[in-house]
Formats: structure tokens, sequence, C-alpha cells
């Protein structure tokens, strides 16, 4: 308590004597000439007081007066005859004065010139984080020696890491064009792992440098190869995860496929409409609690699955099994349906994209290092295909429903034999399906648009991935969701995204034009094909 | 019941053979010679119209071809029909010589514009009418040869072969939006003024262009009639209902497949050419994996199996979709979508069952 106390008193002490010094020299400035006036705006720009900048601001301007009727410096405004004088420092309202007692405090374009830096010196220890990071960005786009003087004093000083990292890095750089050697090599040190384009282009410049002894220009040929190496090895990471995020992505959308399509047999065409039905659950529920994006998405999870079950129950009982045993019958079936439901989506929705909003907690980015940063989102789709996945697994391996639908899709009669009531077991494993695409229509929701439409652009990666994985088998799905986004965005920093994906296509089909069984066969219904 | 479906058969054959013939000498009739005012005089407008569903006839015919008679269901039919009609394009626009709106005497406009300097290699040729068409069956034909070769050898059938097909169309589309292709990317080919040195906007072009499609038709009819008449017709026949039964009878079950797929996608590529001059426009649009669905469903509707009722179901379609798309266009997608329905759960053997003639099995 009396440490708070004689903290709080101290800093009544000392506020005034601040304030007063500075109006000391800003006062003093009416008098001075060209070097003095330089010297006491440097002390100024030093003091790092927020009111400096509008002592700037006005001397810019050529709005700072002397009133030599008591011989201040004031900011003046001419009106009419008169002119209004404002306090420099608080911006009170001073009266009026006539045109013979005020004097212009005159400014030369040498000053003028070192006022900009001047004032972001100033603004190096406003309380504003934006303030500081724009004026270190301005003394080392422009350095002056004062300026680097007043960034190298203030390093210490910022509290914010990455703030301060900025520093290093500009007094880094800035004392790479110098001369001494020994300065140089200990820039070399702070920029040691730094991949910036700036950092490499001053590198390159380094080594091609004379005046400098051969270690140092080795030591920069060095840190220049790491920093590309590192680069490299960066962008392949990056590679890496957005195929993984890309292989979740075809994960979720073929997963459901691989239950109704890969186990059953039964070709569903509107697979995709059963995907975009529960991004629009994601859209209608964020509608119905609007303030509320986090809890809508996490409520549409269970909220998707019932709706596209329940959709996928009717196709199943309306259509699919007046089909079985007929499977081109059933494609042209369901495309029928998937035809209805888009249709139908946008008569109720309109034709346009609806966005669904991104929560806080997935927005932003994980900055793993410097040139590798993972967006939240994406993360979060990855973790979640890998929880569906494994759900289904666990669910296809020790429930009785997963027995039962092994069961029928081994060997229909025998199950029937046993007492499985397969019509019944069929409704439910293609409403499982169905709920799962749903379920992958909310993650989709958080990385593509929502629209009509949306269904459409996965139902043939979908089958792709599912034939390919080999049918009947979920791990085989797994491995060929990832194995092809994986693939996918490696090819396409070298050749473009569409060309990637044809050539990836292209691939597929000739693979499984020599394969048709697969990546991972196994023996599904009798009637599959 | 074979001798009464022959019999209805015939009678259906005399049937769309006498109706081709009927058109092919009464529109450019009616439309040539009758005054307007006449009731019966048909437009320019309607007589492209009516060239465009007699190429989607055609291109049903293709279709059934392989699906009705050798029970493949290629979902890649668009992709031949495109291919023809891009061949077909690319004759046309060089045809357009300086008269585009850059006024390059050498190179289309879209060239122009990329900032090409010279024509790719595979446009040389394409001023020849006769060489263009002939890349027309030819490029199909070459792409189902060795996509049927693979696929076959393999034994990859039923819905794998859909879903290969529709890849293989999905990858086309993909590739021809690219700029890069040289084949106009998004817009396509258009603009086309001259057909062999006459004007395309021309009542009489518009005709000739009429009387190609339906006795091209007729005689794709005719041949297609034919093949299936053959012994070979009969081992295709025979393949598609007992497979193995074929293989092991010795017969090479794959080498028919590949003819008749590839035969297929030469007259699904002469569809395709005969197609863009009457509609002045090819896009990558038509690769669209939709449009090759939606030929399944004329042939569906219309009665696979049969030859004339792929054809009859792809006029009526496209006839119910110009109507509906002017007035209704929102219950168009309902339709198209309610009549898949329809006819795989309710009318299997399409049109033609209802008319009489049997699914020749």
């Amino acid at each position: 308590m009396l440490i708070l106390r004689s903290l709080a008193l101290s800093l009544l002490l000392t506020l005034p004597v601040q304030a007063e010094s500075l109006r000391d020299w800003v006062d003093a400035l009416g008098a001075a000439d060209a070097q003095e006036k330089r010297e006491l705006l440097e002390q100024i720009a030093a003091s790092g007081d927020e009111i400096s900048d509008r002592v700037f601001d006005a001397f810019a301007r050529g709005g700072l007066y002397l009133d030599r009727r008591n011989s201040s410096v004031v900011i003046a405004q001419r009106d009419g005859a008169r002119y209004l004088l404002r306090d420099v420092l608080t911006g009170e309202d001073l009266g009026s004065a006539g045109r013979r007692d005020v004097r212009r405090i005159a400014i030369d374009n040498n000053l003028r010139s070192e006022l900009q830096s001047l004032q972001s010196i100033a603004r190096l220890s406003s309380n504003d984080e934006q303030q500081r990071g724009a004026a270190i960005a301005e003394i080392l786009a422009a350095p002056t020696d004062t300026a680097l003087k007043a960034l190298a004093a203030r390093e210490s000083l910022e509290p914010v890491p990455y703030l301060q990292e900025q520093i290093a890095i500009g007094l880094a750089l800035q004392a790479l064009a110098g001369s001494d050697p020994a300065t140089i090599q200990a820039a070399l040190l702070t920029l040691r792992g730094r991949v910036d384009p700036v950092v490499r282009a001053s590198l390159v410049t380094l080594g091609d440098r004379d005046d400098l002894p051969e270690m140092i220009r080795n030591e920069a040929a060095r840190l220049l190869f790491l920093a590309e190496n590192r680069l490299l090895w960066l962008s392949r990471l990056e590679s890496l995860f957005f195929g993984l995020s890309l292989g979740s992505v075809l994960l979720l959308s073929a997963v459901g496929l691989a239950i109704t399509f890969g186990v059953m047999g039964v070709i569903n065409m509107a697979h995709g409409e059963l995907i975009m039905l529960g991004a629009y659950t994601t859209w209608v529920l964020q509608q119905m609690l609007p303030g509320q994006p986090g809890i809508a998405l996490l409520l549409a999870i269970p909220a998707a699955f019932l709706v596209s079950a329940a959709v996928g129950l009717v196709i199943e009982r309306g259509v699919i099994r007046f089909l079985y045993g007929r499977p081109l019958e059933t494609l042209l079936a369901t495309f029928g349906i998937s035809l209805i439901l888009q249709q139908a989506v946008r008569s109720i929705f309109s034709p346009l994209n609806r966005s669904v909003l991104t929560p806080e907690w997935l927005s932003g980015a994980w900055e793993v290092t410097q040139g590798l940063s993972l967006t939240y989102n994406r993360m979060a789709i990855l973790v979640f295909s890998l929880m569906v996945f494994a759900g289904l697994l666990a669910l296809m391996r020790y429930t009785r429903l997963g027995l039962q639908v092994r069961a029928v899709a081994q060997n229909r009669a025998m199950a029937r034999a046993l007492g499985v009531r397969s019509a019944r077991v069929d409704a439910l494993t293609f409403a499982l399906g169905s709920g799962v695409a749903g379920v992958a229509g909310v993650a989709l929701s958080q990385l593509t648009n929502v629209g009509p439409n949306l269904g459409q652009a996965y139902i043939i990666d979908s089958f792709l991935v599912v034939v390919f994985g080999g049918v009947g088998n979920l791990w085989g799905t797994l491995v060929a969701a990832f194995s092809l986004g994986v693939a996918n965005k490696v090819l396409e920093p070298a050749t473009g995204a569409v060309l990637a994906k044809i050539l990836l296509l292209v691939a597929l089909i000739l693979f499984l034009q020599r394969r048709p069984q697969g990546l991972f066969p196994r023996l599904g219904r009798e009637d599959s094909n | 019941m074979f001798f009464q479906s022959a019999f209805a058969r015939e009678r259906a054959y005399q049937f769309t053979v006498g109706t081709l013939l009927c058109l092919a000498i009464g529109v450019p009739l009616s439309n040539l010679l009758l005054p307007q005012e006449s009731s019966f005089a048909l437009s320019s407008y309607s007589v492209s119209l009516l060239g465009k569903y007699l190429c989607y006839a055609l291109l049903a015919l293709a279709l059934d071809l392989v699906w009705g008679y050798a029970g493949l269901l290629s979902l890649g039919h668009g992709a031949f029909f495109a291919l023809g009609g891009y061949a077909m394009g690319m004759y046309l626009m060089r045809q357009i010589g300086s008269r585009g709106v850059y006024g390059d005497p050498e190179l289309p406009d879209f060239m122009v514009f990329l900032d090409w300097q010279e024509l790719p290699w595979y446009w040389l040729g394409f001023d020849h009418f006769s060489f263009a068409l002939l890349m027309a069956l030819l490029v199909p034909g070459a792409l189902a040869l060795l996509f049927g070769w693979l696929a076959f050898r393999s034994r990859v059938t039923g819905v794998y072969f859909s879903i290969m097909t529709q890849a293989m169309t999905f990858a086309l589309m993909l590739a021809f939006f690219r700029n890069e292709m040289g084949f106009g990317g998004n817009n396509g080919l258009t603009d086309f003024k001259d057909i062999l040195g006459f004007d395309m906007q021309s009542d009489a072009v518009r005709c000739g262009l009429f009387v190609a499609t339906a006795l091209l038709l007729l005689a794709s009819y005719m041949g297609c009639r034919w093949m299936l008449a053959t012994r070979f017709g009969s081992v295709v026949l025979a393949l598609r209902d007992a497979e193995s039964r074929v293989r092991f009878l010795g017969y090479s079950v794959a080498s028919y497949k590949l003819v008749v797929f590839v035969v297929s996608a030469m007259l699904a590529g002469l569809a395709g050419a005969l197609y863009v001059p009457q509609v002045g426009i090819i896009n990558p649009g038509e690769f669209q994996p939709l449009n090759s669905i939606e030929i399944a469903i004329w042939v569906a509707v219309g009665g696979r199996g049969t030859l004339h009722g792929a054809m009859l179901g792809a006029v009526i379609i496209a006839a119910a979709e110009t109507m509906l798309t002017a007035r209704l266009p929102e219950l168009w997608l309902f339709a198209l979508g309610a009549l898949f329905l329809l006819v795989t759960l309710l009318l299997p053997q399409g049109v033609a069952g209802l008319l009489g003639g049997r699914r020749s099995d």
C-alpha cells in the first residue's frame, strides 16, 4: 500500500516537471537560431511525449508562432486581421492576438526535411503499438544517424517482442551497409535464420562487396545458402500442410460415400448434395443464432447429421431400395435426386452463395516460425476429419449395427438366414453414410462458398477417392484421400492449380484402368458391379 | 416373342426412316419456298433449332449403341461430342480470316489477345474443311480407342467405367478452360462467319446444314442397325447379357467392346461437328459432366437398346427443355430430376417400350 502510494505520488510529481521542461524547450524555439532549433527539436523528439507530435505537425505547417507579449510559443491561425491562439501542449484556447503581437517561427527546408524523421523518433515511444510499428518502418525506410541512434536506444525498451525483433533486424541490416567488419559480423549473427526477402537481398549485396575481408563474404554466402535452404523446406512444409488439409477435405467428402458406395455398393450421385445440405444447415443455424457463430457451428454438427441422414433415409426408402442390383439405374435416379435437391436449394435460399461465418476461435493462424503459419480453421478441419473417420471405424467394428452392415455386405442371404433384417440395415447404413456427408458439409462451410453447386464440386473427387482407395475399405479411403491431397499440393507450385488437378485426374484414370480394384481391394457385396 | 418384337422393330425402323426423309425434304422447302406469313412456314431460327435436336438425336444414338447394346454406360460422351465440335469450330475460326476484331490475317482473336505470335502446331490443317471433318471423327475416335483399350483390357465395367468416363470429361473440361490450351479458354470458339465460303447466317446455309444433319443421322441410324444385325452385332449383344460366357467361348470381349466404343465416340464427334455451325458457338461448358449424364437420360427416356427410342428421347427432352427454360426456368431442373426418377423407377423400357417396340432382348 505504502509503496503504491509513494509510486503514485512520484508520478504526480514527475509529470508536471516533464511538461515544464517540454514547455521550456518549445518556448525556447521562439528565439533560437537554425542550429539551436534543430537541437531543441531533437530534445523534444527524444522526450517521447505524445504531445510532441502536435508540435511537429504545427511546425511543419508553419503554424507555430511566438507570442511577443509573454515570449511563449503558441499555435496560431489567421482569422481576418487577427490571430486565434491555442496552447501548443494542451490545445487550450488562448484567445486572439493582433498582427503585431505574434511572429511566425521560421522554418527552412533543411529543418523541414528533418522534421519527418524527428516526428518518427517521437512516435517510437508512443503508447500505441501501431504507431510505434509505423515509426520503426518510417525510420528504416529513410534512415538518418539521429534516428538510428534513437532506434538503437529504443530496442531494449520496446515491450512488444515482434517490434523489438523488427528493430533488431532493421538495425542489423543498416549495419551491413557499413564498413566496419566487427559490426557487420555482429549484425550477421543477428540475421541468422531470417528468411525475409530484404535480408536475403542484403546478404547477396554483402557477398559481392570487395572491400570486406574474405571471411565476412563467405559468412554472408553461407547465411544466404542457409536462408534459402530453410525457405525451401518451409515451402515444402507448407505444401505438405495444404496437402493434408486438402486430403482432410477429400476424406470428409468421401468417407460417407465409402459407406454407401464402398460397403453397400450403392451409387449415390446425390452424395454431393447431402454435403451441401449440411453446409446450408450450418448457415440456417447461424441465422437463427445471430451473434453466436461458434455455438451455431457446434450445434450444426449434430443438426446437419440429422438433416442429411433424414434426407438419405427418404432417398433409400423411396428410390434406391427398388433399384438394388441395378447400379446404372441407381446412378441415374440418384442423379435426378441431386438435380431436384440443387434446384430446391436454389429456389428456397436463392442461387447466390451464402456466407457462413467463421467463429473467432477458428480464425487466424498459428505462426510456427517465420515464413510458416498454419491457419486454425484448416488445422481444426484436419483434426475433425480424423475424428469423424475414427468414429466411423469404431462404429463399424464395435457396434451391433456395424457388425450387421458387414454381414449384409459380405453375404446378404446368409445374414438374412441368421435373422438380420437386411432391409432395415440397408436403410440405416445409407442414412449413416448420408449423415456423415452432412457433417462434412459443416466443415466445408468453413473453407468454401456455400451455394447450390457446392455438392457438384466434390462428387467426382469423392468417387475417385473411394475407388482409388479400394471399394469397401475405409482405411483405403483414408490413404487415398491424403495421398491425393498431398500429391495435388506438391504438384501445384510447379504446374499451377488447374494443371495439377488435371494431371492428377489423368494419373488416377490410368492407375484405375491398370488396377480397377484400387489400392486396397476388399470384397464387398457381390452385385456391386 | 422374338418375332413379335422383330415385327415391331421393323415398323419403328420404317417409321424412323420415313420421318427423317420427310424432315430432310420438308423443312428446307417450308423455310425457303413458303411465304413467311404461311402457317406452315418455318423460321430460320426454327430450322436451326430442329437441326440442333437432330444433332442431339445423333448423340443419343451413339450412346445407345454402347449403353443399350454393349452395356457400357459412358458418362463421357459429352466429351467426344465437344471434341468433334471443337474440330469443326477450329475450321470455322480459320474461315474468319482477317475479319476478326483485331483484323489479324493469321491468328484468331483470342490468340492476338493473349499476345501469341504464331499459330500452334495443332491448329495447322484446320483451314481445310475435309481435314477438320476428319479430325472431328478421328480425335474422339482416338481418345475412345486409348481409353477403351486401357479400360477393357483390365475388365473395367459397370459403374466403374461410368465414373472413370465422367472423370475423363471433367479433366478435359478443366483443360479446355485453360487459356494456355489454345482453344479460346472460357469463351471457347465463336463469332463464326462462313462455312465452305458461304455466309453462315443465310437461310440456304441453315437449310443445307439441316439437310446434312438429317441425312447423316439417317445414314448413322441405318449403319448402326446394319452393324448390329451382323454376326458382330450378335456377339456384342451376347457379351452385354453374358460377358463371361462369351469370353469362355473364345471371343475377345475387349476387342468387341472397343470397336463399339470407338464407333460410338466417332458418331458423337460427328454430332458435335454438325452441332457447332448450327448453334454458332462451342465452349468448355459442353464438357460438363452434367451434359454427359443428360444424354443418358435421353436414351433412358426414349428406351435404350432400340436406337430409334434413343433418338426420340433426345428430341422430346430437348424440345421440352427449350420450352420449359423459356417459360419456367425454375421448373426445368425439377422436371429433369423427376424425369430421371420416373424413367428409372417406372418406365425402364422408356417411351419406345410404351409404344410397343420391345427391347431387343
